[in-house]
């Protein structure tokens, strides 16, 4: 782990350590310390470190939605909007519970792509109708429903082509230093 | 009586307007925010658009709840009941909205 120019970037043990959480965020420091081969206090240091900069930003459960007995439907929006009203739209669509992701993506016009989840497809239409279609500088919606998922998973640190040259501004309050 | 014509002839919010989909959630980007823009649109809204709601019964609410025409819910209820489609059902819509606002707005002035 290294600050050069108020950036940090993560050195190979960093990785690894992230590696090693997302395979499972409940092991201890000594676990992962012992597999990694350096101190629990090691381990403690650079968790707390990106966790101050926002690398690791929280820890939570990946739950089987279908297991847990809700029958949801999941629906992938495209908004065409107006560039000007752009931001307020995806602002106004992270607000909404039933909205899971939000992205933006620029072709021959501004789209907003969205992934939802309803509990049927009245349910969906009537949240687009009633809260997405109304919104200032939406021109039109397509949206389609996913029928079967083949594979839903977070991003893995391990799989990065790169081998991760991750850099991250740090933040203004850590001015450059270090643990 | 002036003041129920009125309030069937009203323009309304964004969040109250008819928003035209040609299926579950697509949006075709046309919008109808009184009764006059309604008219209007029926005449170049995407056919399926008109045949989506009317079969569904959005017109019919939306005409109910919040332009709180009953008359006119009612002569679209009976549009429903004929299961026609394409341009037809677009002239005959057409006509049922348009003698309805002609009465209103003749009536109102």
């Amino acid at each position: 782990m290294k600050f050069k120019n108020n950036t940090l970037s993560l050195d190979a043990t960093d990785i690894k350590i992230l590696e090693a959480l997302q395979e499972d965020a409940t092991q201890t420091y000594t676990a992962i310390g012992k597999s990694l081969g350096v101190a629990h206090s090691t381990v403690y240091d650079r968790i707390k470190t990106m966790e101050r900069h926002g690398i690791i930003k929280k820890y939570t459960a990946l739950i089987d939605a279908e297991k847990a007995g809700t029958k949801n439907i999941t629906a992938i929006m495209t908004i065409y909007t107006d560039p000007k009203e752009s931001e307020k739209v995806a602002g106004k669509l992270c607000n909404a519970p039933e909205v899971l992701e939000v992205y933006t993506s620029l072709s021959e016009e501004l789209q907003i792509i969205a992934k939802v989840v309803a509990e049927n497809q009245e349910s969906l239409h009537m949240f687009i109708a009633n809260s997405v279609a109304p919104l200032p500088g939406v021109l039109r919606i397509r949206t389609s429903i996913v029928t079967k998922k083949f594979k839903e998973t977070q991003f893995l640190i391990g799989n990065d082509p790169k081998k991760l040259t991750f850099i991250r501004e740090t933040h203004n309050k850590i001015g450059g230093g270090q643990p | 009586m002036k003041e129920t014509y009125s309030k069937i002839l009203k323009t309304l919010s964004r969040e109250k307007a008819f928003y035209f989909f040609t299926s579950i959630g697509n949006y075709t980007g046309e919008s109808a925010a009184s009764l006059k823009e309604f008219m209007e649109k029926i005449n170049h809204v995407n056919v399926k658009s008109l045949e989506f709601h009317l079969y569904r019964g959005d017109f019919e609410k939306w005409i109910t709840e919040v332009l709180e025409d009953k008359r006119l819910a009612e002569d679209i209820s009976k549009l429903q009941k004929t299961n026609l489609s394409g341009d037809q059902l677009r002239n005959q819509l057409q006509a049922i909205v348009s003698r309805r606002y002609q009465q209103l707005a003749s009536s109102y002035s």
